[in-house]
């Protein structure tokens, strides 16, 4: 009663202190809203996989509430149904996910002072390849209420696609399976192909990983490795040597 | 089904501490341009050493998979979106396999 009687005082009123956490709530809400209507066919398209793999539309759902990640959490499924060992799907998974040391590094230059170590914790579980991007791009300074409300949305997009990817899977015809299982890598091949038109170096160390990964397939000898240490390998050789003969100036 | 979850967990457990690492422990910047460019050109090239060769086994026939392949390199090639890449690529293999099959 008393603030609401002496804000009237004033021609503008300052934002109370306690409005600004929903604010900056609401505002990454709606940035967020984009990143999960576009998480829903990709997520859509893992649920169907995993389940056309043989796993339970329940665990796909809980890999993707889990692990939030695309690249990562394919793998890793990939090698559960191929029946791989614990370590290499760990191995494969962390490699996959190495990239977010770099985006929660550049996150941490960027937030709002004074954040508790828990604040901090659960930010970093939504750090994805596109809420970083957002996140680091529409905002000089990031507090945990913009982050929380930008990861929201995104997650619930990917529990919910998956859930219904894993649902729908169950009710489809083989021939129709068979034609979605290209789904994803036509996806891939559509997130890989305009960098690798517009980055020399991209185009390199992805033919260079591309040739690697075929030749521990195809080569004799080399064809015992499964696909998880093919990946790996051929990821670590290709970004080596990206890194050596493409060094990148500061990355922002 | 206990190893699944087992699997599922330890897939969440290091997709989590790379996220949480640097923002829960570590305040400094990596200066290392190497390491940098290292990072950074990782996901393309997961993404190519996961597409190729697996996508040829992906339809459950070379033939309709190397025509889904060429259809989503021509439409990425021109930068289609995702949704539009993806399911042309599968309705073009459900042609094939119709029309061959």
């Amino acid at each position: 009663m008393l603030t609401s009687s002496l804000s009237t005082l004033t021609d503008q009123p300052p934002t109370p202190a306690k409005n600004r956490p929903r604010q900056e709530f609401n505002l990454g809400l709606r940035h967020g809203l984009p990143i999960a209507l576009g998480y829903l066919p990709v997520s859509f398209a893992f649920g169907l996989l995993a389940v056309k793999g043989g796993l339970p539309a329940w665990v796909a759902t809980l890999i993707s509430l889990t692990n939030l990640t695309s690249a990562g959490q394919f793998a890793g499924t990939n090698l559960i149904l191929a029946g791989a060992s614990l370590l290499e799907i760990t191995l494969t998974t962390l490699v996959i996910n190495l990239r977010y040391l770099l985006m929660s590094l550049s996150l941490g230059q960027k937030l709002t002072p004074g954040l508790t170590w828990r604040q901090r914790c659960l930010m970093a579980f939504g750090i994805t390849d596109e809420t970083f991007t957002v996140a680091a791009l529409e905002r000089t300074e990031i507090s945990f209420h913009y982050m929380i409300g930008l990861i929201l949305g995104p997650y619930a997009g990917w529990g919910t696609g998956t859930l219904l990817g894993g649902v729908v899977c169950t009710l489809l015809p083989n021939n129709l399976q068979n034609a979605l299982g290209i789904t994803l890598y036509a996806m891939f091949i559509a997130l890989v192909v305009p960098p690798a038109k517009k980055s020399t170096a991209v185009r390199w160390i992805v033919g260079v990983a591309v040739g690697l990964s075929s030749a521990l397939t195809w080569l004799p000898g080399l064809r015992q490795l499964s696909a998880g240490w093919r990946i790996m390998i051929a990821t670590i050789i290709a970004c080596l040597g990206g890194a050596y003969f493409f060094p990148r100036k500061e990355v922002q | 089904m206990g190893r699944t979850l087992l699997a599922v967990f330890l897939m969440a457990l290091v997709s989590y501490l790379p996220r949480v690492t640097p923002l829960a422990f570590l305040r400094q910047k990596i200066k290392s341009p190497f390491l940098q460019s290292f990072l950074y050109y990782v996901p393309y090239a997961v993404l190519g050493a996961m597409t190729f060769p697996a996508i040829l086994s992906a339809t459950g026939d070379t033939a309709s998979a190397l025509v889904g392949f060429s259809v989503a390199l021509l439409l990425a090639f021109y930068e289609k979106g995702l949704m539009t890449v993806a399911l042309c690529a599968s309705l073009a293999v459900y042609l094939y396999q119709f029309l061959m099959g």
